[in-house]
């Protein structure tokens, strides 16, 4: 909402700069969201530069055919020569004259021109040059008896500061000049002048207003009130200077006198009008009723609307004519020829006009008014300015009557407001007589007095406020919050705290970090598509897709249900920009899908990548490609960490290298996979140049922190040292580490503590098709010392099961 | 090698005397390690005279034993002293000559660090908030990112045809599942839950359908709420000045400004005093201070009390507006982390340029 200084200071004029009232304002609730100017600047004097002027004589340029030389006079010891373009420049004419060194609305400085060899000391001003208007063809004929050489400006608005303000959808009565006038005045104490709607026209026309129309609503829940006003001898034409100054300065285009009256009293109090051309509406009756099913109309810009039954439209005798509240037609439009005009002021339902409006995806000044819900007491005040200006503008005659249809109107709403109430709410004393002072300078009446008030609302208030809390923010923000003392809560049983599993996830996200990966944040959209870049199978539960129902772009149409496409996207852009060397993770929520209606599962899941130049090169050691088990050293790290019994099985999904991809198993429940990319699916997105495909793994922290054990109880691993034995096993080759581990482990029984792998040797020395897993023992017993009878005791133990289970032999040599 | 020529007591003191002034002076000569080896076995071992002159001690008389055995213990014992810390010497000399022969060229880069891995800014934004308050006792809750209109809207006060949800650009999957526009929703969640009292603090994900130079159709913001009984404005404003001062220095101060909210009654805006021209307005070189416009202060927050209306969705878990009073807050971790770090550009968070990321 704009607001030219000026006007609203018609209105209420606290004296204080535009600055000034922008702080005053924005600190009581109504902010602004910029002072920009409209017209010419301000600074250093220059609306002095701009001059009433007479056009002594007019000649043509010796030179140029479409230019007049002019001697205009300014005064005794001023009269100066000037060159002017207009075709209707003449003899006699009061015009306005920029003096060489004014600075023009776009900012352009004048300065002695010569045009065609002729020496131009100023300029004769159009409304173009001062954005008054669009009218480049002509001069701006002043008033004859404007007095040469006065300030042009003391006689025309030349520049206003315009304030513009982001008004809340609480407050439609601030969008307008006189509502926020009242705000000015609440917060400042400046007086504020009568309502523009108190002072009605004299109703000079002939006959009745009810005998030139017929009203009918079909329905006040859509349309309370529809009050309409009949003019005659109505004279279209341009609107006068002061008023379309108001409209461009306000930033709305000035069209013809009555739309231009109807436009200032929407400015002006907040209330759209509709002027028909009487004439035109067709066998004069007009009726709201409710929208047939695919029913048209074309409305004012030009565009054919199609209607479902929830629209209420205007209706004449050859139907729709506007559509209510939102936009008028086209075929009651005033125009050049309209001597009759009905002037309508209504009242609409909010919620039907919000709904309506977006359906049409047509929002305009007077919907944005009207969906915010007006008074219809609004309605008839805004008759009252508009007659004013319909006779003192365009010289029209009122027809006596207003031909008012209204349903029911709710009182406005009587609420008390105890004191202890404010004090309590606020933190703050305020003495109730300070409330009622509050209250009565923003329009509310206050019906008793003592520590309790009743409080009346005015009508141009009563849908925004309703109940005490709503009294006491208007009591508070006039009083000033920044007189507000900061205090803190006095708290009962208020711990604060992360839950455990917050911790784990923090812990799981820094173990991440610590081992050198760059945590990134993607979007939780996907492309639908995407699902099928990664090969899923029909069945994989990745293709529960949740699709948006509008999206802004087919790209970010649905949710992920895995965090691999965001980090394959992050990879790719890295890598096109150089940055070959990526170690990132996100931790974040995928969605998996229960149908558009219900809520999806979202899990939290912690997805890695690692992928070119994992370890850069150095001047002594090549650049190391990242393969599954680097993946899986981190993986190991994070679920160690976690507390989580876990162990890879076979089967990794569709997306991952078939031979180097595994399933991850915690405490039994699969939750994630491992593995290389599949080089099809690095293709399909975009990292095909990459030397191998990226390792990855993904897992379910929602389902892993379920088991997750933050607090460890302590192990005595001090007081009884452990016995350590190395064994070289050498089994065929398809058999599985894994599968080696488990059988020692069965061999060795409870002093067992641990088994790691730390060697695995092929070559010459074994039968072809063999392997010999190395592995380092550690035993250890819970009662005693082991001593090394101890261990070797174990360890044939060990070597029996082996030879038992797997007909594997233990490599005696150095190493045995 | 000496023999030792007579047997008197004298002759072999003096011989003595002799021997160890010769060992001294040709260990004092030697000129390496080897050398010094030598001399100590001449001068020391078992055929050594030093070794004789002390064993034939044992033919003398009884009475003239212990003068002379005391004294070439004596010679023995400073002979040895004086090889061993020559042998030192010596070998240190050597070492040093040696390791002079393995100089490096200092200037080639050292083994790359083990790299330091980033959390995102906005994970350590968020987590820095969320750890100043849960030093005011707040726990942290998160809730749903895909919400009912119910959560998002209804229970917030914005009824169906409420032109406040048009302030909100909503992405929708169906008439009542929608993308949550703010982390609202869990304020009557949480209610939902628990009675009274609540303080807590609600992290997450947000999503507007909007996407231009400032805006991304997803950020981050964080809800908080306490509920309790005779909390009061002031108390809110208390407790954004500590949050305010916890995250943006210890000098901050706080204002709050009228706004509206549908489910805060009273609602403000709220800014904290500017940091990069300490609330003046101007920079050093008298320029206006970009990050405030000029004003002196950021706007950081959205709050209110708790609209009576919300609390009417929730009454019979305990929350009646009569007993028990609210404040509500929401921040955007986004533009924290943005004011914090001079990031001039929102999107630059979700780009996910290592070059950005790595700096933080």
């Amino acid at each position: 909402m704009k607001v030219p200084v000026s006007w609203l200071s018609e209105y209420c004029d606290p004296g204080l700069s535009s600055a000034q009232l922008r702080d005053v304002l924005a600190m009581s609730g109504t902010e602004v969201e910029r002072v920009s100017r409209f017209g010419i600047p301000a600074e250093n004097g220059n609306s002095g530069m701009f001059k009433v002027g007479r056009v002594l004589s007019v000649e043509k340029h010796p030179d140029a055919d479409r230019l007049s030389v002019c001697r205009v006079w300014l005064s005794e010891s001023d009269e100066r020569t000037i060159v002017c373009g207009a075709p209707n420049v003449a003899v006699e004419q009061t015009v306005m004259v920029a003096l060489p060194g004014a600075v023009l609305p776009d900012g352009t400085k004048l300065g002695r021109a010569t045009l065609r060899g002729v020496a131009s000391d100023g300029m004769i001003l159009s409304e173009t040059e001062i954005a008054l208007g669009d009218d480049a063809g002509g001069i701006i004929e002043l008033p004859g008896a404007l007095e040469p050489g006065s300030e042009a400006a003391s006689h025309v608005p030349l520049g206003d500061d315009v304030l513009e303000f982001e008004i809340t959808p609480n407050r439609p009565d601030c969008l307008a000049v006189y509502g926020v006038a009242r705000e000015l005045h609440a917060a400042t104490g400046s007086p504020l002048a009568a309502e523009p709607g108190d002072a009605d026209a004299v109703a000079a026309g002939k006959g009745k207003a009810d005998d030139l129309l017929t009203v009918t609503v079909a329905d006040h829940s859509l349309c309370p009130r529809f009050s309409t006003r009949v003019f005659t001898d109505v004279e279209v034409g341009p609107s006068p200077l002061w008023l379309r100054q108001r409209l461009l300065a306000a930033g709305q285009r000035p069209i013809s006198n009555v739309v231009d009256i109807t436009n200032y009293v929407m400015l002006l109090i907040g209330q759209p009008m509709h002027a028909f051309d009487l004439d035109r509406v067709a066998e004069a009756t007009l009726h709201v009723r409710a929208a047939k099913e695919g029913e048209r109309l074309v409305t004012l810009d030009g565009e054919t609307r199609l209607f479902d039954s929830d629209a209420v439209l205007v209706c004449d005798g050859d139907g729709p004519a506007g559509i209510g509240g939102i936009m008028g037609g086209a075929t009651s439009e005033v125009s050049e020829r309209t001597v009759r005009v009905a002037m309508e002021a209504a009242t609409w339902n909010g919620t039907n006009i919000l709904q309506t409006s977006k359906k049409l995806a047509l929002r305009s000044e007077a919907s944005n008014r009207f969906e915010k819900q007006l008074h219809p007491e609004l309605a008839l005040q805004a008759q009252r300015v508009a007659a004013r200006l319909m006779v003192e503008v365009c010289g029209a005659k009122m027809v006596p009557g207003t031909i008012d249809v209204a349903g029911e109107i709710a009182p406005v709403p009587r609420i008390t407001l105890r004191s202890q109430r404010v004090d309590g709410l606020l933190g703050e004393r305020i003495e109730p007589e300070q409330s009622r002072e509050i209250l009565e300078r923003l329009g509310f009446s206050v019906e008793s007095t003592g520590a309790d008030l009743v409080v009346v609302v005015p009508y141009f208030r009563a849908v925004d406020v309703t109940r005490e809390a709503d009294l006491i923010e208007e009591v508070a923000r006039i009083h000033g919050l920044d007189k507000l003392p900061a205090t803190l809560p006095s708290r009962r049983y208020a711990i604060g705290g992360l839950s455990s599993q917050q911790r784990l996830r923090r812990g799981a996200e820094d173990l991440l970090r610590g081992q050198g990966l760059c945590e990134v944040v993607s979007f939780s959209f996907i492309a639908p598509d995407a699902v099928d870049g990664l090969r899923l199978a029909r069945d994989d539960q990745r293709r529960r897709v949740l699709h948006l129902a509008n999206p802004l772009s087919e790209d970010q149409s649905a949710m992920r249900t895995t965090l691999l496409p965001g980090l394959l996207e992050v990879a790719r852009r890295n890598l096109a920009r150089d940055i070959t060397s990526l170690r990132l993770f996100e931790s974040g929520r995928v969605f998996l899908s229960n149908g558009p209606d219900k809520l999806p599962d979202e899990r939290v899941a912690l997805g890695a990548l690692l992928a070119g130049d994992y370890l850069p090169r150095t001047w002594r050691s090549p650049a190391r490609q990242p393969d599954l088990y680097s993946a899986k050293a981190l993986l190991g790290a994070l679920l160690e960490q976690l507390g989580v019994e876990w162990m890879l099985a076979d089967g990794g999904p569709a997306f991952l290298h078939p031979g180097r991809a595994a399933q991850i198993l915690a405490a039994g429940h699969e939750c994630g996979y491992v593995g290389e990319l599949h080089p099809l699916v690095g293709r399909a997105f975009g990292l095909a140049e990459l030397e191998r495909p990226p390792a990855v793994f993904e897992l379910d922290l929602t389902e892993i922190l379920e088991t997750a054990v933050e607090a460890t109880r302590y192990k005595d691993l001090i007081t009884l040292p452990a016995v350590y034995q190395d064994i070289a096993v050498v089994v065929e080759e398809a058999v599985e580490a894994q599968t080696v581990i488990e059988c020692v482990r069965s061999g060795g029984g409870p002093e067992l503590r641990s088994v790691e792998v730390f060697d695995l040797y092929r070559g010459e020395q074994l039968e072809p098709g063999k392997k010999s897993v190395a592995l380092r023992l550690e035993f250890r017993s819970a009662e005693r010392t082991l001593t090394d009878e101890d261990a070797a005791a174990l360890r044939e133990r060990i070597k029996k099961e082996l030879a038992d289970e797997l007909g594997a032999a233990l490599r005696e040599g150095p190493r045995g | 090698m000496n023999e030792i020529e007579g047997d008197s007591p004298e002759q072999i003191l003096e011989q003595l005397s002799a021997v160890a002034e010769q060992a001294e002076r040709a260990v004092l000569e030697a000129s390496s390690a080897e050398d010094v080896e030598e001399l100590r076995v001449r001068y020391l071992g078992r055929k050594a005279v030093l070794t004789q002159v002390l064993r034939s001690v044992a033919k003398l008389p009884v009475e003239q034993r212990a003068e002379i055995g005391k004294r070439g213990n004596e010679a023995r014992h400073a002979l040895e002293a004086l090889i061993a810390e020559r042998a030192a010497t010596l070998e240190g000399d050597e070492l040093d000559h040696r390791l002079a022969g393995e100089r490096v060229d200092v200037t080639l880069p050292g083994d790359p660090p083990i790299s330091v891995g980033h959390l995102h800014l906005i994970t350590s934004t968020r987590r820095e908030i969320e750890d100043v308050f849960i030093g005011l006792g707040y726990k942290v809750l998160e809730g749903p990112e895909v919400e009912t209109d119910y959560y998002n809207f209804t229970a917030l006060n914005h009824p169906p045809g409420h032109p406040a949800r048009m302030l909100q650009d909503t992405f929708y999957f169906s008439d009542e599942v929608l993308l949550r526009t703010h982390t609202s929703p869990m304020q009557v969640r949480v209610m939902e839950s628990q009675p009274p009292p609540v303080y807590g603090i609600f992290p997450g994900r947000v999503y507007r359908r909007d996407s231009d130079a400032t805006h991304t159709p997803m950020f981050n913001q964080i809800e908080g709420l306490a509920v309790d009984e005779g909390l009061t404005l002031a108390d809110l404003q208390g407790t954004l000045l500590e949050f305010a001062r916890a995250i943006f220095g210890a000098v901050r101060e706080v204002r709050l400004r009228p706004h509206f909210f549908p489910f805060t009654e009273p609602s403000v805006e709220v800014d904290v005093s500017c940091f990069a021209c300490d609330a003046s307005g101007r920079l050093a070189d008298g320029l206006c201070d970009p990050l405030c416009k000029g004003s002196g202060w950021i706007e950081i927050a959205g709050a209110g009390m708790v609209d009576p209306n919300v609390f009417e969705f929730v009454r019979e878990q305990g929350y009646d507006p009569e007993l028990v009073q609210g404040f509500a807050f929401g921040l955007g971790i986004d533009r924290i982390a943005m004011l914090k770090h001079a990031v001039p550009d929102l999107r630059l968070l979700f780009e996910n340029d290592l070059r950005f990321l790595e700096q933080f």
